[in-house]
């Protein structure tokens, strides 16, 4: 969507309403594909957020979902089939080989597009992560075919054609994009962004095995070593119940330990605006918002941050939000649920203090270093 | 060795602005800049050829004025650049904009020497897809090498290339060979500041202007408007909250009563989460 984006925007019209004469050979496209992530032997919860969108896209299109997982043989695998199910796929399409067990591009798309070939889905959705946007960009230029990043919205048009739903011009607009004349449609979501459907105990069910053809030798890029992010510093920021953050408000990198030990005596973890990230104060996998990561929690708790469109859309799904600001025009308090004019410094530990005495006897303070 | 850093002139987003009522986006007067992702891919390129010789080329497609941008390429150093312009252009979604630009960089193989390495940003800030290099790097059948952290080393003997890649979790050590696309992740290397040299030669230098059939693109239907199988069927504005926050009172009140009225507002809201919080908070 490159170019297209940055254009002004007539409002629809002209080719968008071309869609209906699809090819032929695209008519026997059905069904709905989601493809699982299978990270060092874990699903990628977002492949389950995909699996309860793509269920709702199927049954409105009165079509099938398939989870679709290249791993290698073994009980991880064997797992991510099970997981499948429970999260109402209705088939999955499986393709074991060890060269798949790390990602790597070449194989992994080989894979799919072997599959989509040879299975046709209609709709093929794929996580927004580092690994889903590497795959997904060769798979449709392979396939020739249209690929909208980062949706926040999936919807089946009257016609059956997938209405995908983005932000644009980070965040300040949406527009809504279909795939003319090409199958499949397909499309990337952020993790956190869409609802984590509820698990059932649904049995496995059909599982199409597919052999693919590639051989270790023919593979050019080789996986040396792998250097985990390690427990400590390993934000799973977007996974988070509960999410502190701090923006410029809070004036200097030491007052940080504020974010820090509020968000340990609530079990939270935490993060930042932008800016933080850029003047060096916390590493970029804590930045929130649009280039960074998209939350959820129950609770957000951002201090010090205006609240700018970026962050914004970064925040929006968590279920309450609570703003801490000296400003009471800060934009932040537009789309904030409760708010308080206060200045974070002296602020954040009272909060603190409050929470532990709340939540005590049970609870204790441990400063974070 | 010879490098092609793919950059693309946006709007600086940080001063756009959307038009209240027609939620089109008011362009006029807003100034533009290099993608600033694309600068971490120019810089790489640069130091990888201060290292081991060769040309950085700077290719873009766009309007004639994003000739201000390859300029602007030319004095941090880059050698030479290309400006691909063509009407034909004109509503290129990711797909034709990868066909058209990997179009461009066989024309400047052909003109200039095959390059070893095609970098690419991360994503752009307009466009905001982080597609458009792995379609190049598809379409010229190049090793594709994203996110990028670090290029550990490169061995032009062997024509392998060692790079650090971050993935989920953590990062990708991945040995591969040359030719390969990169696309850089940002926050590597920010962008030198050219020296005198370079901004007078910069603004001495013919830029190479290219259109479709100059750049070698002999199906002009896989172009623009016609060669995108995406389409914008409409633009809209967010749906703004209906109210805004319920701030709590903080006159004549101290700092401990407002945060004790906070966290009883808090626990109303979220009922379940004091309970949880109790039974798992860090204790
Ligand atoms: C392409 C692009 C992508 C971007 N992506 C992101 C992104 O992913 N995430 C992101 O966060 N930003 C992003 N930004 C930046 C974004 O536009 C804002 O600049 C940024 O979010 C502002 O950060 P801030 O709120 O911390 O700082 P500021 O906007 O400077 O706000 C600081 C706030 O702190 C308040 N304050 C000052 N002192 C105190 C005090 N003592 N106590 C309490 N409050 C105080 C001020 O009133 C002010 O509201 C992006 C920008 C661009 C152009
Ligand atoms: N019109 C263009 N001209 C040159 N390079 C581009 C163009 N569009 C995208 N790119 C490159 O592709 C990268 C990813 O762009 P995008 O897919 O739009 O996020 C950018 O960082 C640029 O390096």
């Amino acid at each position: 969507m490159g170019t297209q984006k940055s254009k002004a925007s007539p409002p629809a019209g002209g080719r968008a309403d071309t869609k209906k004469k699809l090819p032929e050979h695209f008519r026997d496209y059905r069904h709905v594909w989601v493809f699982m992530e299978l990270e060092r032997g874990q699903v990628h919860p977002v492949s389950f957020e995909l699996l309860g969108e793509g269920r709702r896209l199927a049954d409105q299109l009165g079509a099938q979902l398939a989870g679709v997982i290249l791993g290698p043989p073994g009980d991880s695998t064997q797992h991510a089939v099970a997981e499948a199910f429970a999260y109402d796929a209705d088939l999955v399409y499986l393709v074991e080989k060890p060269l798949l067990t790390d990602y790597r591009n070449e194989p992994f798309t080989k894979a799919l597009t072997d599959l989509v070939n040879k299975y046709k889905p209609e709709i093929l959705l794929l996580g927004a992560t580092t690994l889903g946007r590497d795959l997904a960009g060769s798979v449709a230029t392979t396939l020739l075919t249209g690929l909208t990043a980062d949706c926040t919205g999936l919807d089946v048009d009257a016609d059956g054609s997938l209405a995908a739903t983005r932000p644009t011009f980070g965040g300040s607009l949406l527009c809504t994009i279909y795939t003319l004349n090409c199958r499949p449609q397909m499309a990337t979501v952020r993790p956190r962004v869409m609802r984590m459907p509820q698990r059932s105990n649904k049995p496995i069910g059909r599982v199409i095995r597919h052999n693919l053809r590639m051989w270790e030798d023919e593979i050019v890029t080789k996986v040396v070593d792998f250097l985990s992010d390690g427990q400590s510093e390993n934000a799973n920021l977007a996974y988070a119940d509960v999410v502190v953050a701090g923006g410029l408000g809070l004036g200097a990198a030491e007052n940080l330990q504020l974010l820090k030990n509020l968000a340990h005596t609530i079990g939270g973890d935490y993060g930042c605006s932008r800016p933080l990230v850029q003047k060096g104060w916390l590493a970029a996998d804590r930045q929130i918002g649009q280039t960074g990561k998209t939350i959820r929690p129950r609770l957000y708790i951002a201090a010090g941050i205006s609240g700018a469109v970026q962050h914004r859309v970064g925040v929006e799904g968590a279920d309450l939000i609570v703003a801490i600001n000296t400003d009471p025009n800060a934009p932040i308090f537009d789309f904030a649920n409760v708010g308080v004019v206060a200045d974070a410094i002296s602020f954040l530990p009272a909060l603190t203090e409050v929470f532990i005495k709340r939540l005590a006897p049970r609870n204790h303070m441990r400063l974070v270093n | 060795m010879h490098i092609v850093v793919c950059i693309k002139q946006v709007p600086d987003s940080a001063q756009i602005r959307v038009h209240p009522v027609t939620n089109t986006i008011m362009r006029q007067g807003v100034p533009t800049i290099i993608n600033p992702y694309d600068l971490f891919a120019l810089e790489e390129a640069l130091k990888v050829r201060d290292y081991h010789g060769g040309e950085v080329t700077v290719l873009t497609m766009g309007p004639p004025m994003a000739e201000d941008a390859l300029r602007k390429a030319l004095t941090y150093g880059a050698d030479r650049a290309v400006l691909l312009t063509d009407r034909h252009f004109a509503g290129s979604d990711t797909l034709a904009t990868s066909f058209a630009l990997s179009q461009a960089i066989a024309q400047i193989g052909n003109s200039f020497g095959t390059p070893d390495i095609v970098f690419t940003g991360k994503q752009t800030i307009d466009g905001d897809t982080a597609q458009v290099g792995p379609g190049i790097a598809k379409r010229l059948n190049l090793v594709q090498l994203t996110y990028v952290a670090k290029i550990a080393s490169i061995e032009l003997s062997a024509r392998t290339i060692t790079v650090e890649r971050r993935s989920e979790g953590g990062t990708q050590v991945l040995k591969s060979e040359l030719p390969c696309l990169i696309t850089m992740l940002e926050g590597t290397a920010s962008i030198r500041r050219g020296s005198l040299e370079d901004a007078l030669r910069a603004a001495r230098s013919e830029i190479v202007k290219w259109n479709a059939a100059e750049a070698g693109i002999e199906d002009i239907t896989k172009c623009g408007l016609r060669g995108s199988p995406t389409v914008v069927k409409r633009v809209f504005a967010p749906t703004p909250r209906a109210e805004k926050a319920a701030q709590i009172d903080t006159t004549e009140k101290t700092v401990r009563d407002v945060a004790d009225e906070l966290v009883t507002s808090i626990f109303t809201h979220q009922p379940a989460l004091e309970h949880e919080l109790s039974s798992t908070g860090s204790a």
